[in-house]
């Protein structure tokens, strides 16, 4: 199956350089200090924040004095992919994602500001259809800002793969990403440019990791527009609920 | 815009897995015309033109053509003519022909890809306006008519504020369907409809594309005609029988001899399954997947040994008497009665296109004819042509459609011409198709991936590769070589040892993985070597310029290098990507000649002197471990430089410098092997050769025996050993003789992707080692070009992709290679029988031979100055009263008549002429000239001579009568 046609169009109809139809909704959840919910294409997951509060149980051993102690925490839901999985959390594939999702989130969260308090961020896919790891990020990312947790600025996710050997792919779906191909997720801080993550499911020629990682860093960029516009949208909203008035732009606290 | 398709889809264990997959729908997707006004597409994507010819009786206006998939699937012949213009593709169509018949989307593509030809694909599956969902109860294939119709409606309205009013100017889109009830629904909605017989016999050049036509949908005069043939049970039906047990599937293989009989290979069954007459063929064509119902043992019958071939007439739609087969089925004795079953069902068509000449009609004015395939094991095809009168001295082209159950014959149409019947240019077709050699021209599509002349090496490409250019490279190869794979160089180090190099065309570098060049690679597998032609694997830009190591030029490569110490024991092995420059391109005898010549001493001969010493002690080794050196009789004909017919047959000359080349290939090739098979375990392309089993020595040693030799074939070694020792004195081609024998008795050697067999397996039994694999001929090669893929990217050269580290696809791959190797190999001894009989055509000959194998009827005989073999047939033609009688003895291998006895080996001088009775299948005919025996043997003839009756364009094409004088007196 070629990842792209002679037409220029991927199996979904999308061109090389677009992403899925992102879709988000902050402060989802009560109960939690912050939550979000995020559908990038058919990739549903479901973000929440508890925290900062005093480390509970083995955590009061580990949590640094100087900083925040980040836990993460990966799931699938038992129907999140076509056939029902067994262990929804816990397996090796979970715990890694989990690890990476604190890499990533850690770089931009600023710890400093919360010495031995624990942070708890647990995120739940709901339905798997490729990228989980970046639709994991960019929602917690949404959590984090929705619990009011200070950031340096959004941790923001994106995969890219390579279509007939030379053109450059943007936010892989599962169709893409079983076709075969290398593929390769980058989770950054778009704003500063740096790099918080970077992961290859194979490896790439040195001749084209350069324009994978720039779709991938461009895609970043895109996604950073949408959350932020979510943000902005989310506080406008909230603000007016509860009888705020207008906030003003430069006010919001990234 | 965004929809989702949602289905169901079963896994590998059985589960059924609900699947929902996005769907984007565009607003960006433009209409490819010149016409349109509102579409804001790039001048280049404007594809359909504007003034259009309309050439059709059908419709007076100009229009473009939709397609619906039935056209693409069945009439593809037709739609290669150049007739079809402004054709509009879809998506759906396009998705549905890649998913029903490979072959037919590659042809589609490539038309595609033709620039002249105007055929647009509409992505209509993700325009906002032309997507449809599939409606609740609606089959897939009724959904997709209706999608192919809202895109012919869209069309229409999208393109009508574009154009001016007025029927005559405007252009109509009308849509190709041979979908009966498609073409009522598209009236019904207003749409321009047709099928595509009504469409092309309104074209100007009707006669010629209506030949062409598919006869899928036939409907034959009269459908009330009583049905010849039993009904074909359903796919449903099939599949349940066959989980039942009730039903075997197998691939069916008609009989060469009796087109009524056939047997069918049934997997799991040790014998195969026999199938006779009208009805328990039931339709099948040799090559076809047939679903099998075993008769019950009381019916079970012996195969024929009579020949029965179908009528020469046609005789209607009648079948034959089968009376004849009958009477031989009651003699057969119970024991040699075999397995017995009918054909129930087809499971796979294995239709493909034939080669074979017209059997015109009687009647003048019919244009119903049969068609005679050059196969034997072919049915004969009714087809329509209205060009009988210039068809029938030519070699023709046909493709089956179908096979009614009221027809006698399968119904076809006519592809194409070839040429006259015995032209060479004919010929050299014929072999190609039957040997399935793809040797079309490149597309468009393939040629858009070759480098851009003028082609340059960068400081970007020196920066990643070794510059070895002041080395003294130098290739040798065989003369008239231009697709150069590999150069050599060899010089002393300090320390004494040789550094010695072995440069491989770095093909890989210009053909990258995926893409239609490679593609096309991957299929064609190998370069083919005809006796006059040469159809190449990769584009002539690539195979005899910018890949070929040409002398004094500079060149990637791909160079493995040793150390070796003086007696040729590897230190170390270094492989690289790099530049040469060939110092100089000899031929073997330029090479040898400079070895010899002891006033040179160039650095070019140094290096040649020192690659020669280091072969033969490697040649020493690897014979001493048991690698055979097998003799096949090799000839090269001397062709005429106008007529271009062969003139003289010359065996081939082996020097020193073949050798010294060889043994550097082989080893860099086991070098290469050992490496990838470390990096690569599971995926590296290798090559096996497997031990024969012991039965297959069989005759090899019964015929060593009777000559008092005990050939052992326990193993390679012993056999090479046991085959030096076989040779006597009086007669020089005794053990040349055996070593063909021994040929004979090999398996093809094979590649296979490494994680499929185990290590012990991997063994090379010819060549005595125990890892394989191609790496020096990437040009001709495309084993080899896997080969350096998986070898830069063990030395971080080069990336890898999935196809290359999954060893099921590399398993599919081989089979390819491997069954492309056979039928080139096979092609190239067609080439050498149909020159050799274009050799003799015009010639009567006496030669020297010997008998190679002595047969119940016959004798083999082996001539060596042609390298050819043929029959002397002992016994006449049946029908015929023998007037000399031979005995047979099989224990002895023997033929005798009176005092006069045949044995394997023996010498005997045969007179060599050509049968041309039969214009499909000329053969070589070889008469007894001495020993003489009276009624039977023909008298010897003074010289060569030419025989007198000969066409008068012919004469001026003869030959000199070759110079050599004969041995017999
Ligand atoms: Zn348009």
């Amino acid at each position: 199956m070629d990842l792209l046609s002679d037409q220029g169009l991927r199996l979904d109809g999308r061109r090389p350089d677009e992403l899925r139809n992102i879709r988000c909704k902050m402060g989802v959840f009560n109960q939690a200090d912050g939550s979000a919910y995020l559908e990038q294409g058919n990739t549903k997951v479901l973000a929440t924040v508890y925290g900062p509060h005093q480390p509970r149980g083995q955590a009061r051993n580990r949590a640094p004095h100087d900083e925040a102690f980040v836990n993460c925490q990966y799931s699938m839901a038992v129907f999140s992919t076509g056939e029902r999985k067994n262990r929804p959390r816990g397996d090796r594939k979970s715990q890694e994602m989990s690890i990476h999702l604190r890499q990533a989130l850690v770089s931009a969260i600023r710890t400093e500001l919360y010495p031995r308090s624990q942070l708890d961020i647990f995120v739940e896919v709901l339905q798997a259809d490729g990228g989980n790891y970046c639709a994991c990020v960019n929602a917690a990312t949404l959590a984090l800002v929705d619990a009011g947790v200070g950031m340096r600025e959004y941790a923001v996710a994106c995969s890219a793969s390579l279509a007939n050997g030379e053109i450059p792919l943007v936010d892989i779906s599962h169709l893409e990403e079983s076709t075969g191909g290398p593929n390769l997720t980058v989770a950054s801080l778009p704003i500063s440019g740096q790099v918080a993550l970077m992961e290859m499911s194979q490896r790439f020629h040195s001749d084209h990791l350069p324009k994978v990682l720039e779709r991938a860093l461009e895609g970043c960029k895109d996604i950073h527009r949408i959350l932020d516009d979510t943000v902005r949208k989310h506080v406008e909203e909230t603000g007016r609920a509860s009888g705020w008035g207008q906030v003003d732009r430069a006010g919001i606290v990234l | 815009m965004l929809t989702t398709k949602t289905f169901l889809k079963k896994t590998k264990r059985g589960n059924i897995l609900k699947i929902v997959r996005e769907h984007y729908l565009r607003d960006d997707i433009w209409c490819g015309s010149v016409l349109c006004k509102t579409c804001s597409m790039k001048e280049r994507e404007k594809t359909l033109e504007k003034d259009l010819d309309h050439s059709s009786s059908l419709f007076s206006f100009p229009h473009y053509l939709v397609l619906d998939t039935n056209i693409v699937l069945d009439q593809i012949d037709v739609l290669e003519e150049n007739s079809f213009e402004n054709v509009i593709i879809l998506q759906t169509v396009l998705e549905e022909v890649k998913h029903r018949s490979s072959p037919v989307y590659r042809r589609l593509k490539d038309i595609i890809s033709n620039p002249d030809r105007k055929f647009y694909v509409f992505v209509n599956e993700h325009h906002k306006d032309t997507y449809v969902e599939r409606k609740a109860g609606e089959s897939v294939n009724d959904r997709n008519d209706r999608a192919i119709r809202v895109a012919t409606a869209w069309y229409a309205s999208h393109l009508a504020p574009s154009q001016p009013k007025g029927k005559n100017k405007h252009v109509s889109i009308v849509l190709l369907t041979d979908d009966a009830a498609n073409r009522q629904k598209a009236k019904d909605e207003g749409l321009i409809s047709c099928s595509v017989h009504d469409y092309v016999s309104s074209l100007e050049n009707a006669p010629a594309l209506l030949d062409k036509l598919s006869k899928r949908n036939f409907v034959l005069e009269g459908n009330s005609k009583e049905p010849l043939f039993p009904l074909h049970l359903s796919p449903k039906e099939i599949q349940d029988g066959i989980k039942a047990g009730k039903l075997l599937q197998g691939t069916f293989l008609a009989s060469r001899e009796n087109f009524l009989e056939g047997s069918v290979n049934v997997e799991g069954y040790e014998k195969f399954i026999l199938v006779q007459g009208h009805a328990g063929l039931n339709r099948a064509v040799d090559g076809d997947t047939v679903a099998l119902e075993l008769l019950p043992e009381s019916e079970w019958v012996a195969p024929s040994d009579i020949v029965l071939e179908d009528a020469e007439e046609d005789p209607g739609d009648i079948l034959d008497d089968e009376a004849k087969m009958e009477k031989e089925k009651q003699k057969a004795k119970k024991v040699e009665r075999e397995p017995t079953g009918k054909v129930v069902g087809i499971i796979r068509r294995k239709w493909r296109q034939y080669c074979g000449i017209l059997q015109p009609s009687q009647d003048k004015n019919s244009i119903r004819h049969l068609f005679m395939p050059a196969e034997r094991k072919i049915s004969k095809i009714r087809i329509e042509t209205r060009q009988a009168e210039t068809l029938k001295s030519q070699r023709i082209i046909v493709a089956i459609d179908s096979w009614p159950r009221t027809s006698r014959y399968p119904l076809g149409h006519f592809v194409r011409a070839l040429g006259n019947i015995g032209d060479k240019n004919t010929e050299n077709e014929v072999l190609l198709l039957e040997h399935d050699v793809p040797h079309s021209k490149f597309s468009e599509q393939v040629l858009s991936f070759l480098p851009k002349l003028p082609w340059v090496i960068t400081d970007a490409d020196l920066e990643r590769r070794v510059d070895l250019r002041n080395i003294t490279i130098c290739s040798v190869d065989p003369p008239g070589c231009t697709d150069i794979d590999d150069a050599l160089h060899c010089r002393e180090l300090e320390n004494g040892n040789y550094e010695v190099g072995v440069h491989i065309a770095d093909v890989s570098h210009f053909i990258r993985p995926g893409n239609a060049l490679d593609k096309e690679a991957a299929l064609r597998a190998t370069t083919v070597y005809l006796v006059d032609k040469r159809i190449d694997m990769v584009p002539e830009l690539l195979s005899s310029n910018l890949c070929s190591l040409r002398g004094n030029e500079e060149r990637f490569a791909f160079s493995c290098i040793w150390e070796l110490t003086k007696d040729a024991t590897i230190v170390n092995t270094k492989f690289h990507k790099s530049v040469i420059c060939s110092k100089a391109a000899l031929t073997y005898g330029e090479a040898q000649a400079r070895i010899d010549d002891k006033t040179l001493n160039d650095d070019v001969v140094k290096s040649l002197r020192g690659l020669n010493s280091l072969a033969k002690i490697l040649k020493k080794r690897r014979i001493e471990n048991g690698a055979l050196v097998l003799a096949s009789p090799e000839i090269r004909f001397q062709v005429d430089s106008e007529t271009h017919d062969p003139i003289e047959v010359v065996a081939k000359k082996m020097l020193e410098t073949n050798s010294m080349v060889e043994e550097f290939m082989l080893l860099a090739n086991i070098s290469v092997a050992q490496k990838i098979v470390e990096e690569f375990p599971e995926c590296a392309m290798l090559r096996r050769h497997p031990q024969p089993p012991p039965t297959n020595f069989e005759p090899l040693v019964k015929a060593g025996h009777l000559q008092g030799f005990e050939i052992n074939v326990e193993s390679g070694k012993d056999l090479a050993e046991s085959l030096d020792k076989a040779v006597k004195s009086d007669n020089p081609y005794f053990n040349t003789m055996l070593r063909i024998m021994a040929t004979r008795c090999m398996m093809q050697a094979v590649y296979f992707a490494s994680g499929m067999l185990q290590k012990d397996e991997f063994f090379h039994y010819g060549l005595a080692c125990p890892i394989y694999t191609h790496f020096t001929s990437p040009i001709r090669r495309y084993a080899d070009i896997i080969v350096h893929r998986l070898l830069a990217a063990c030395i971080g050269a080069d990336s890898t992709y999935p196809e290359l580290l999954d060893k099921r696809k590399s398993h599919s791959l081989c089979h390819n290679l491997n069954y492309r190797n056979r039928m080139a190999q096979y092609a190239g001894r067609a080439s050498v029988n149909l020159h050799t009989h274009l050799f003799f055509r015009n010639r009567v000959q006496d030669e020297q031979g010997y008998v190679l194998y002595v047969r119940k009827n016959a004798l083999q005989i082996l001539i060596p100055k042609y390298g050819l073999e043929g029959t002397l047939y002992l016994a006449p033609p049946k029908g015929q009263i023998a007037k000399v009688n031979f005995t047979y003895n099989e224990e002895e291998q023997s033929q005798s008549h009176g005092s006069i006895k045949f044995r394997v080996f023996d010498p005997v001088t045969v007179q060599l002429s050509l049968d041309r009775r039969n214009v499909q299948h000329e053969k070589l005919m070889l008469l007894l000239v001495k020993p003489e025996i009276p009624e039977f043997s023909v008298p010897s003839q003074a010289g060569s001579q030419q025989v007198e009756a000969m066409d008068v364009d012919e004469v001026k094409d003869v030959a000199p009568p070759p110079k050599r004088q004969k041995k017999s007196k």
